[in-house]
């Protein structure tokens, strides 16, 4: 048995499809070159144009040419063809030349199919809550008309599609959250990634050359937000610790390439406190947290310098719960292996600077008096905080202590830290984040890109790896209020760093709160978090997920097909048919058949006729009846009437005629009255 | 048929087991059959590509879209089933026509629910169908011609009742066997044929007028003329075989149809003169009676008498 052969595409309906495949391209136009995007549209236009005129669609040479040019140029555009944005322009150029042989139902369901995948590779690009409104749309306008082109008659209006297929959308998402929730999660990636896959992704850098923060500084993009337990840490003790960079060849802080495994031993002097982090992805393996974190619940080590690291990179969204003491000791002993390499300094570097540390290592008494001084050194000289520090070329150091003496935090860390090494202190960079917003509308805080931060450890002998921010002693403000206040005016802060005032600054905040519970409940998920539900679901095994899986969606369509099918049955009869059937039925048990044609009144008529001693009843039942069916006014004595008069109706058997062949008023009923 | 012994032939059998010749089919969830279409399956390969895509990229948000048209395609199934369920098919008696000619079933297909039904084809497989829209409570009639061959009884060939709504991924189809019979008589002879032999056909009864069959010459005989009007005077005198021919008031008095009369052809030859003559007497308003072996309809004219004797050559047994 084959189908009935597909129908051609009607005006009216390629007009929906070409808006809801607009729908669908429109954010890519973002990042598709204009060349495409017009080729795009006059695709779509003149395919529209054909069908308004009713002309034939090109021949197959001209579209065999037209996507061998199209391929070519976007080849040229991209370099590539298989990246994801080369991907994705090639995608965007098939749907277009698809309009132009858009012939039948089938060539449709192409477009629809590859609609659906541009609106899945969007969210490559941007997952936020507005693309996902936008997908849903899209979804939605994809799937009307899937209706309309795939399943639909030609007469039927695209409105009830519409209304179907967000009926049909709304039902599927039970099953969407539960496969969400449980369908087995593997490990990305699966092939070899694009190189471009995490190019949009903001965050610290594994090295710190004076300049890459500054960039850095400039994105308000959050990089993580944080629930507090027991309430937020003090404004100045917000450190955030990240990388840490203890190698350095005269420009550039880098990670030490073996910082060893067994951890650092960290001893908390006071409480520590709780709180639960919703890391952005970064492509790094690193994680983040308050200053010198004592335990984590994720999957993930401190190694010698006591930075939290993962196996991988962070390529989705993670939470994870920490501990952190604000006091503490960092670190009982130091190596001499690892002494020498934290006091290394490139023999020819920095001569000023390694003149200036040891004048203060020769006028302080021990290790803490130089630091001390060091810090008075910053405090006192005509130091100044800025994001836009004159270019440094030559010495980088020695021309920002003793020249320029303008700067930012990596400015002030990786000097001091060249100091303090030039005086025998063992010392090094770390990086993170200082700082963070409490969000009002979500009781949590938000830490973002433009909070980072490097500051510097000394170790000294009995007190551990020590914090000593430089910056402070310049910008204290900096470390108290943020990157705003420690601005000098008129230096152009980054956007958005200073909002949290006034109308805009707090919706764009209950804004961000939408996004950090879109962010915790739905983005965050991962193998990591399903894993901890499936122990919570005591289904530790794949077999046991299978079956839950299986069984709860059987349950769940079950359930909706018991729902529609409810919904859709015939009308149930009303109370005076009802009646009337019960009637008819009595009288047929009696013996008086009556076929389905016929009326009421000749019904009662030969009724009353049979049973002359219950005509009484039988015109009470008819009147009644009738006045409830096609009578003006109608009352409810007229039902409470004719209910008790059919109770009344008792008619004797006929005489000759068998009960049981008489006994059929199930069909005949269906048609009563 | 299809052979009982392969595959195909038992699922046949399973199939018509499950849906059994009723006058009215009312399609239940025991005769509705459901199966993905093309278009699934290539749905299904555009989900497993987003699903591989967000695997690849840790995308949430690929994941979730991914996992709402799976839901989608789950629900379809529903909705495919639920356009198809409840419906009810009938078919009318259908109008007799003579052998050859299309026999036109009228079938009834109701919608006894309150909500549209949309896209539903009732059809006869591997022959064009229409697809038919059918508003709450309401009927839409579809047409299901049959050609038929020869005379006797045609019945309505299995219909299959299919729809693709909503979404196309699904087509729900039910087989339906109705109980309707379309009859068929025998094509009328065409051309010249002799006209009845009304005089000697054997059953001359009170009720025929004597002097109608005055001998009004000879022709040439033809195959199937009865023996007793051979002019075998011709034959002796060494001429061609002759026919007598008789005229008499033939408007006037009944005729005789004789099954028997017809010597010298077949069985459906003989049923395509008798529907001739039936015919014609009926177009001069003659009267007529019809003898077949085992059948004998007294003459008459008239429709109902036109139907029942052109009944009577239709359902006349076939001789092997």
């Amino acid at each position: 048995m084959t189908a009935p052969p597909p129908a051609g595409i009607a005006h009216d309906r390629l007009k929906w499809l070409l808006a809801a495949m607009g729908l669908v391209i429109a954010p890519h136009a973002l990042q598709l070159p204009l060349w495409l995007i017009i080729s795009v549209i006059a695709c779509g236009g003149l395919r529209y144009l054909l069908s308004l005129r009713g002309d034939a669609l090109p021949g197959r040479l001209t579209r065999l040419l037209a996507v061998i040019t199209a391929t070519g140029a976007i080849y040229v555009t991209y370099g590539t063809i298989l990246g994801l944005d080369a991907g994705v322009a090639l995608l965007s150029l098939m749907a277009g030349f698809k309009f132009l042989e858009l012939r039948n139902a089938r060539d449709a369901l192409v477009i629809l199919l590859l609609g659906y995948f541009l609106v899945a590779t969007a969210f490559l690009f941007d997952q936020s809550l507005l693309s996902a409104a936008h997908a849903a749309a899209a979804t939605w306008a994809l799937t009307t008309l899937l209706i309309t082109t795939q399943g639909a008659s030609d007469a039927s209006p695209v409105g009830a599609h519409a209304r179907l297929a967000g009926t049909m959308l709304t039902q599927a998402i039970p099953i969407m959250v539960l496969l969400f929730a449980l369908f087995p999660r593997i490990q990305g990636p699966l092939w070899g990634m694009p190189e471009d896959a995490y190019a949009a992704m903001t965050g610290l850098s594994d090295e710190m050359t004076p300049g890459a923060i500054s960039n850095l500084s400039q994105s308000t993009d959050p990089a993580f937000r944080v629930e507090f337990t027991d309430g937020p840490p003090p404004r100045g003790q917000r450190y955030w610790r990240g990388p840490v960079l203890a190698a350095y060849d005269g420009q550039t802080w880098t990670q030490e390439r073996t910082t060893g495994r067994n951890a650092t031993e960290v001893r908390a002097l006071s409480e520590p406190s709780r709180y639960v982090v919703t890391l952005e992805p970064h492509n790094q393996p690193w994680l983040l947290t308050l200053d010198v974190a004592t335990s984590v619940d994720h999957t993930a080590e401190f190694d010698r310098a006591h930075q939290l690291r993962k196996s991988t990179p962070l390529r989705e969204r993670i939470r994870y719960e920490a501990r952190s003491a604000l006091h503490y000791q960092l670190g009982r002993s130091l190596g001499d292996g690892e002494r020498r390499r934290h006091l290394a300094l490139p023999d020819d570097a920095h001569p000023q600077a390694r003149e200036l540390a040891r004048r203060w290592r020769d006028e302080a008494g021990g290790d803490r008096d130089v630091v001390e001084q060091g810090l008075r050194h910053f405090a006192s000289e005509p130091f100044s905080y800025t994001l836009q520090p004159p270019l440094l070329d030559d010495d980088s150091v020695d021309q920002f202590l003793f020249e320029t003496r303008a700067g930012f935090c990596e400015h002030y860390a990786s000097a001091f830290s060249v100091l303090m090494r030039a005086a025998d202190i063992p010392a090094r960079v770390v990086t993170g984040y200082l700082g963070g917003r409490m969000n009002p509308a979500g009781d949590y805080m938000i830490v973002r890109q433009s909070d980072a931060h490097a500051w510097v450890e000394v170790w000294l002998e009995g007190e551990g790896w020590v914090r000593v921010d430089p910056t402070a002693q310049v910008a204290p403000e900096r470390v108290e209020h943020g990157l705003a206040e420690a601005l000098p005016d008129g230096d152009p802060a980054p956007g958005g760093v200073t909002g949290g005032d006034g109308l805009v600054g707090s919706l764009s905040l209950r804004w961000d709160a939408m996004n950090a519970y879109w962010n915790r409940w739905v983005l965050a998920y991962g193998p990591t978090l399903q894993d901890n539900l499936m122990q919570r679901l005591s289904l530790g095994s794949w077999q046991r997920v299978v079956i839950a899986l299986t069984a709860t969606m059987a349950l769940l369509l079950g359930a909706l097909a018991a729902l529609l099918l409810y919904r859709s049955r015939p009308r149930p009869p009303d109370p005076a048919t009802r009646a009337w059937r019960t009637f008819r039925h009595r009288a047929a048990r009696a013996g008086l058949r009556a076929p389905a044609s016929e009326g009421p009144h000749t019904f009662a008529r030969r009724a009353a006729a049979q049973w002359p001693d219950q005509a009484e009843v039988i015109t009470t039942i008819t009147t009644h009846y009738l006045r409830i069916r096609y009578g003006r006014h109608q009352t409810a004595a007229d039902m409470t009437a004719l209910r008790r008069a059919v109770r009344r109706f008792r008619p004797s058997r006929m005489s000759g005629d068998a009960p049981r062949a008489a006994a059929e008023p199930g069909a005949a009923g269906s048609h009563a009255g | 048929m299809t052979a009982i012994t392969t595959p195909a032939g038992v699922l046949q059998r399973w199939i018509d087991r499950r849906s059994p010749l009723t006058r009215a089919a009312e399609l239940r969830y025991r005769t509705i059959f459901i199966l993905p279409t093309g278009a699934c399956l290539v749905f299904a390969a555009m989900v497993v590509a987003i699903w591989l895509g967000a695997v690849n990229y840790s995308n949430n948000m690929a994941f979730l879209l991914c996992f709402l048209l799976v839901g989608f395609a789950l629900v379809a199934i529903v909705h495919t089933f639920r356009n198809l369920h409840g419906v009810n098919v009938t078919a009318r008696p259908p109008a007799a026509v003579f052998a050859g000619q299309l026999a036109r079933f009228t079938v009834d297909v109701t919608n006894p629910a309150p909500r549209t039904r949309i896209g539903i084809t009732v059809w006869q497989p591997d022959l064009p169908g229409r697809c038919v829209d059918i508003p709450p409570e309401e009927t839409a009639t579809v047409t299901i011609t049959v050609a038929t061959r020869g005379r006797g009884v045609a019945a309505l060939p299995p219909l299959v009742a299919e729809s693709r709504f909503p979404a196309g991924l699904y087509r729900a189809w039910s087989r339906i066997r109705l109980d309707a019979q379309c009859v068929v008589y025998p094509a009328p002879e065409h051309g010249a044929v002799p006209p009845p032999d009304a005089d000697r056909s054997g059953h001359r009864d009170a009720t025929t007028e004597p002097g109608d069959d005055d001998f009004t010459g000879l022709r040439r005989y033809r195959p199937a003329d009865p023996l007793k009007r051979i002019h075998w005077r011709s034959l002796a005198q060494e001429q061609e075989l002759q026919t007598k021919q008789f005229s008499g008031g033939g408007n006037r008095a009944s005729v005789w149809l004789d099954y028997q009369s017809l010597n010298g052809l077949g069985t459906e030859a003989r049923l395509s003169r008798l529907c001739r003559w039936i015919l014609d007497a009926e177009r001069e308003h003659r009267a007529y009676g019809l003898v077949l072996p085992g059948v004998r309809i007294a003459p008459g004219v008239g429709a109902a008498h036109r139907l029942r004797c052109l009944e009577a050559l239709a359902r006349f047994p076939e001789v092997a």
